[in-house]
């Protein structure tokens, strides 16, 4: 699907059928350093399952032009653009990582247009530890080899894919490598630099789930705490969804969890 | 905090792609002898087969002691996907198919194995898929064999039997100016000796039944997918960029930029030519493959003392082996192949075929067959067997004389191994004073 704004075209995933305009809608929002293609197994278990979904590469991601967009507060106006160019009224918001942040404060901001949010391996702050920051800068090779090491589980770094044959640690790589240089030390530069992420979760009125790997090093289940007592405390409410054995890749390492954790979510009243 | 160094490919080839299975934590892979998996639910079903939810449904497809072997070639290739076949031949094969149909063509070195030859030469071009062979060492033929419907580079990383060592990164560098993949036949080198991925290309194919098995008992083949090459950019290869009615309008490359080529063979490529790797097969492999950089390194030493050998003997007319100096690529050899020029060498005798038939029916260690990479040594005489249908300009391209004899160097102590080719050559020389 294609969806313009300001005359940029979007490259936008749909889960392999065309968009259905009068089935609820999913967004998915994707991380720092990818594209919609982390989302392709979910996209397509949630768009066969009577839901329309709009996976976007974020500007300057994949096979969307543009520059990367240096802070969250200018990638939330920029997904609110998004779905008003897509003619979205309402949606259920799944951000993981960097994505996860965009969507918080998209539901904060206009909480009237959000049924459900799903944070997928978040934690705000999100700080970027600096040897990171700088690798993205200055070592890309290096940026993307801690990024490796840190979002797999222990199991997962030598492999043992669900998806027969692919090597996930890989697939990551060549995805991070596949991005225009200079996007995922903005992309991590905007993690880092948003500090109004347990603000915005005060302000949810949409009922959250937060889904965490329990072997997750970049977003700890431990380090989840803060953002989750405040989405608890919010109007929406929250809960938190641990996936055993999954590290921060919860959609490579555990896609079949992560979709029954989502779809029950999506599924309550 | 710095990340730790990728894992060395040692570790990789014992545990690449495999943790102890959930139900009876075996350490070793289980062989999943069965043709088809039991679904959950009907609802589990059609998601397995809409790729909503990843797993195995039917053993044509996927098989999960196939799916170990997979991901641990991936890995030690740094690969992002590999994908099981029958054979080398089938491996081959797949690779084409999923890029290309009718009216296409192919630029290969001239210098390939026999049946790789046959394939592109007689069978193919009945199908409509062409191909122009060139000199491997001769990047201007490269360049000059292209044509608009080209859509395939494809050399091999070290030439059989003439041992020509490609050079990936300029053929690499030729295909990405033409938009176009390099396919790099990798079954003589292994992973130990020589990721093709690394230095350019985008596709690589193994006959498993070579060293990756190193045992001669099981049939395979692997492609595996590099993930780096853009299909949509390129926009010469709408198996991947345009809607497969086979699968309801997939757009394999929006599926995923990385894993396009993968998929589309698998979901495509396996589904429909049946071209699959049996889990018992699989299983011996993967024996093969946890020695793999054990065996290699054992290989390449008793090889290079074996050319040594057969270079100072007065009956052999040339030693081809890119690890002697004077091999025209042994510097390039020196810098794709660190590790060593693999285990296959050629020499030709004086004395010319008689000479050849002798030499072979009198030694005792060597098996006289037609295959490489087992842990035994091998010999062949190529002209008579392996690339018997080229014709002898063909022959004369690809390196190979009526008098070219190829070893393959096996794990037999190295003094035996030359025992036994000194009591060849003495036949030959007994045979040469009648």
């Amino acid at each position: 699907m294609q969806v313009s704004i300001d005359d940029q075209t979007v490259f936008t995933y749909t889960g392999g059928r065309a968009f259905a305009h009068d089935a609820p809608v999913v967004v998915l929002i994707h991380g720092a350093g990818h594209d919609h293609s982390v989302w392709n197994l979910l996209a397509r278990r949630l768009a066969h399952h009577g839901f329309a979904v709009l996976a976007p590469d974020l500007p300057g991601h994949g096979r969307t032009a543009g520059l990367a967009l240096a802070s969250i507060e200018s990638l939330t106006a920029w997904v609110g653009r998004f779905v008003d160019a897509a003619g979205v009224t309402r949606a259920n918001l799944i951000g993981h990582s960097m994505g996860s942040l965009i969507a918080l404060q998209f539901a904060a901001d206009q909480g009237e247009r959000v049924d459900k949010l799903v944070l997928v391996g978040s934690v705000a702050p999100m700080p970027v530890a600096k040897l990171l920051l700088d690798a993205a800068h200055d070592d890309r090779d290096a940026a993307h080899a801690m990024i490796n090491q840190w979002s797999y589980s222990p199991g997962a770094q030598l492999g043992r894919s669900a998806s027969p044959g692919l090597h996930l640690p890989n697939v990551n790589l060549r995805l991070m490598e596949r991005q225009a240089p200079g996007v995922l030390a903005t992309d991590l530069g905007a993690c880092n630099a948003y500090t109004e992420g347990l603000a915005a979760a005060a302000r949810i009125s949409a009922r959250t789930a937060m889904i965490c790997g329990a072997c997750d090093q970049m977003t700890p289940p431990r380090a989840a705490k803060p953002l989750l007592q405040a989405l608890v405390n919010a109007r929406g409410g929250a809960r938190m969804i641990t996936l055993d054995g999954a590290g921060h890749a919860i959609m490579a390492e555990a896609p079949e969890a992560l979709a029954g954790a989502v779809e029950g979510f999506l599924a309550t009243a | 905090m710095s990340a730790n160094p990728p894992f060395h490919p040692e570790t990789l080839a014992l545990h690449a792609g495999q943790s102890p299975e959930p139900n009876h934590r075996s350490r070793a892979t289980p062989i999943h002898f069965t043709t088809s998996h039991v679904f959950d639910s009907a609802d589990q079903a059609a998601s397995l087969f809409n790729l909503e939810t990843p797993g195995h449904v039917y053993a044509r497809i996927s098989n999960p002691t196939n799916a170990v072997l997979e991901e641990r070639i991936a890995a030690l290739e740094d690969g992002v996907a590999a994908i099981a076949v029958a054979s080398g031949q089938a491996a081959l094969h797949l690779a084409i198919t999923t890029l290309m149909g009718a009216g296409s063509h192919i630029v290969a070195s001239h210098a390939l194995y026999g049946g790789s030859h046959n394939l592109l030469s007689y069978t193919l071009p009945r199908f409509g898929i062409t191909t122009t062979f060139v000199d491997p060492r001769r990047p201007d033929a490269w360049r000059e064999a292209i044509r608009p419907e080209t859509r395939l580079l494809f050399g091999e990383s070290i030439c059989n039997p003439g041992l020509e060592v490609l050079d990936i990164p300029t053929i690499a560098t030729i295909a990405h100016e033409h938009r176009l993949p390099l396919l790099v036949d990798a079954t003589l080198v292994t992973p130990y000796l020589q990721q093709p991925l690394r230095l350019g290309a985008d596709l690589v194919m193994h006959s498993a039944t070579k060293f990756l098995g190193g045992h001669g008992v099981a049939v395979g083949g692997l492609v595996v997918d590099g993930g780096r090459f853009d299909w949509a950019q390129s926009g010469l290869f709408p198996t991947l960029t345009e809607p497969y009615e086979g699968f309801h309008g997939m757009r394999f490359v929006d599926e995923s930029p990385i894993t396009a080529f993968a998929l589309r063979a698998r979901r495509e490529g396996l589904r429909d030519f049946g071209a699959c790797l049996s889990p018992m097969n699989a299983f011996q492999i993967l024996q093969g493959v946890e020695t793999l950089p054990l065996r290699m390194q054992a290989h390449v030493a008793n090889t290079l003392r074996i050319a040594e050998f057969l270079a100072t003997e007065a009956l052999v007319e040339r030693v081809a082996y890119p690890g002697l100096p004077d091999h025209p690529d042994h510097a390039l050899a020196r810098q794709l192949l660190p590790h060593g020029a693999g285990a296959v060498l050629s020499f030709e005798l004086k004395g010319g075929r008689a000479s050849g038939r002798t030499f072979i029916d009198a030694l005792r260690l060597f098996s006289h067959l037609a295959n490489v990479g087992d842990a035994k040594s091998l010999v062949i005489h190529p002209a008579s067997t392996t690339h018997f249908r080229m014709s002898a300009q063909d022959l004369t391209l690809a390196g190979i004389s009526e008098d070219t004899v190829r070893l393959s160097i096996g794990l037999e102590h190295g003094a035996d191994l030359i025992d036994d080719l000194k009591r060849g050559l003495q036949a030959v020389s007994r045979l040469l004073k009648r």
